[in-house]
């Protein structure tokens, strides 16, 4: 009974949102002067996945309204430090951001050959500025939460709302993943691996949010993830004991999968690379799958918008109940995968810890 | 590929933000947390077994108390035992000692009473020697008061001394 009810609620809301579409597109066409122009799905999706120079927020009336950032640019002629917003009308300082080729979206210079080149590029970017939001969100929660337990001694009370809460992921990820994975001397890799797990959630979870603080791609961008995959490989490999590096170099094996020609070595090497290879994959290709799909599914909306208003509001409909769900999913995804990573990356630390098992008799 | 190219730029700020926010979080934050909780549960852990030995102890208090309770009874109802017990001996003793000490002044009382009977008879002995001699004395006085009855008396005297010499 009250299912059908809130049933009937949604489809209620849904209509009058088919509607409203439909006469925000009819208003605007108008203005357009019959030169209707396709929306390129591919520069919306892509240009979101990827960085840019300035946050973006919204176009009102065809004119751009985006947060200009820093850039911080060392060329030929020196460093140069500006706001984006000088890139807007062209070239600035003998730089500006490449239209087409391999640094398409890039800030670019000419070298004396006329050669379009990258200078090195530190500049503040909107996954940068969404890093440094993201890193100060999740410092301040956790110490925050660090805090509450100076001012409150443990024999008094614990914990209650968003220090409990808090709390309470600190805890199942510190004993029920890491104590369970790493092994006995856990306590060591215990903060690298909350920190990722935290890091990665807080990240996914902002990147949700569609608009200003949130919304940036941080953890669908290769480079993020390789920076967090590259930290598990050198925890992984930097304290495996020698059991560890036994086991990769000369495997419990047939001796003629050993020698003359080292086929188990070699793979088991490759494995060493491979495994914080996947991690980076995994995260990056989760994420930014993630904001692709829903972008698109919302996208459909637009371009359905010149197909008549029957099919656009249908079409409106689905697209948002799409959305939704992926909305839903994407929220589940960014926990799972940040579970996942900090999962894996402990099981790794735990391989390379590994007592011998197995005695030779 | 640009989007599996990583980018520089923000390669290096994201090697200085996760250095700097890992070098915080695990000095400052999950540390701290983490022990906290940790000594929350040993406190909780502590506590409930206090509690427990609380509780075994106050069990073994009642116990005690109630073998305190008992003892002091059996002491009470020992000493009034012991109580009426003297207090029938030093009742009897009394007794006793009174009998005793009546028995001797009766005796005594006795022994005077006879004296005093002794005393007395010996002198009313005397007094009646004395009144019999006067009233003899008396008695004679009166017979004697002619020649004739003296001479009869002489007489007999002298006769019965004479039989009494024979």
């Amino acid at each position: 009974m009250y299912m059908m009810r809130s049933l009937r609620y949604i489809a209620a809301v849904l209509a009058c949102l088919a509607v409203f579409v439909q006469g925000a597109m009819a208003q605007e066409e108008p203005s357009a002067d019959g030169k209707e122009q396709p929306i390129d799905v591919n520069e919306v999706v892509f240009g979101h996945i990827g960085d840019s120079y300035e946050w973006h927020i919204t176009d009102i009336g065809g004119k751009a309204i985006s947060i200009p950032l820093p850039v911080i640019v060392k060329s030929s002629t020196g460093w140069h430090v500006f706001l984006s917003s000088r890139l807007e009308e062209g070239e600035y300082e003998g730089l500006y951001v490449a239209s087409e080729g391999d640094n398409k979206g890039k800030i670019v210079e000419r070298n004396a050959d006329g050669q379009e080149v990258r200078p090195l590029d530190i500049s503040i970017t909107k996954n940068v500025t969404g890093l440094f939001i993201n890193s100060a969100i999740l410092v301040a929660l956790v110490l925050g939460c660090a805090r509450w337990y100076k001012k409150h001694p443990v024999e008094q009370e614990a914990p209650k709302g968003v220090v409990g809460m808090l709390e309470a992921c600190i805890l199942s990820i510190n004993d029920d993943v890491i104590k369970g994975c790493v092994g006995k001397d856990y306590r060591r890799y215990a903060p690298y691996l909350l920190t990722v797990f935290f890091f990665i959630l807080i990240n996914n979870l902002m990147g949700l949010i569609p608009f200003f603080p949130g919304g940036a791609n941080v953890t669908g961008n290769i480079a993020i993830t390789f920076v967090l995959a590259v930290c598990t490989f050198l925890a992984v490999n930097l304290f495996g004991n020698k059991e560890y590096w036994k086991e990769i170099l000369w495997p419990d094996v047939p001796w003629w999968l050993k020698a003359p020609f080292p086929m188990m070595p070699i793979i088991e090497l490759f494995g060493i690379f491979t495994k914080p290879f996947a991690l980076m994959i995994r995260l990056f290709a989760n994420i930014m799958a993630g904001h692709a799909a829903i972008l698109s599914l919302i996208s459909i909306i637009f371009i359905t918008a010149n197909l008549g208003p029957l099919i656009n509001g249908s079409m409106g409909v689905v697209a948002v109940l799409f959305g939704v769900f992926m909305d839903a999913l994407e929220l589940l995804v960014a926990f799972i995968q940040a579970y996942v990573f900090t999962m894996l990356s402990a099981v790794f630390i735990g391989l390379s810890r590994t007592e011998p098992a197995h005695e030779k008799k | 590929m640009s989007l599996l190219t990583p980018d520089s730029g923000l390669l290096f700020w994201m090697v200085i933000v996760f250095g700097i926010v890992f070098v915080i979080l695990a000095k400052y934050g999950f540390p701290v947390i983490v022990r906290m909780v940790d000594e929350r549960k040993e406190y909780i852990d502590k506590s409930l077994q206090a509690a427990r030995q609380a509780n075994e102890q106050l069990v073994g208090v009642k116990a005690e108390s109630e073998a305190i309770l008992a003892k002091a009874r059996e002491e009470q109802a020992r000493i009034l035992n012991e109580a009426l017990a003297t207090r029938e001996r030093i009742v009897k003793e009394a007794r006793t000692q009174a009998q005793v000490e009546g028995q001797k002044l009766l005796d005594e009382a006795k022994k005077q009473i006879q004296t005093e009977k002794d005393s007395a008879i010996s002198d009313i002995r005397r007094q009646v020697a004395v009144l019999s001699v006067d009233i003899a004395e008396k008695i004679l006085r009166k017979n004697l008061d002619n020649e004739k009855e003296q001479m009869a008396m002489i007489d007999r005297l002298l006769d019965e001394i004479t039989v009494s010499k024979n």
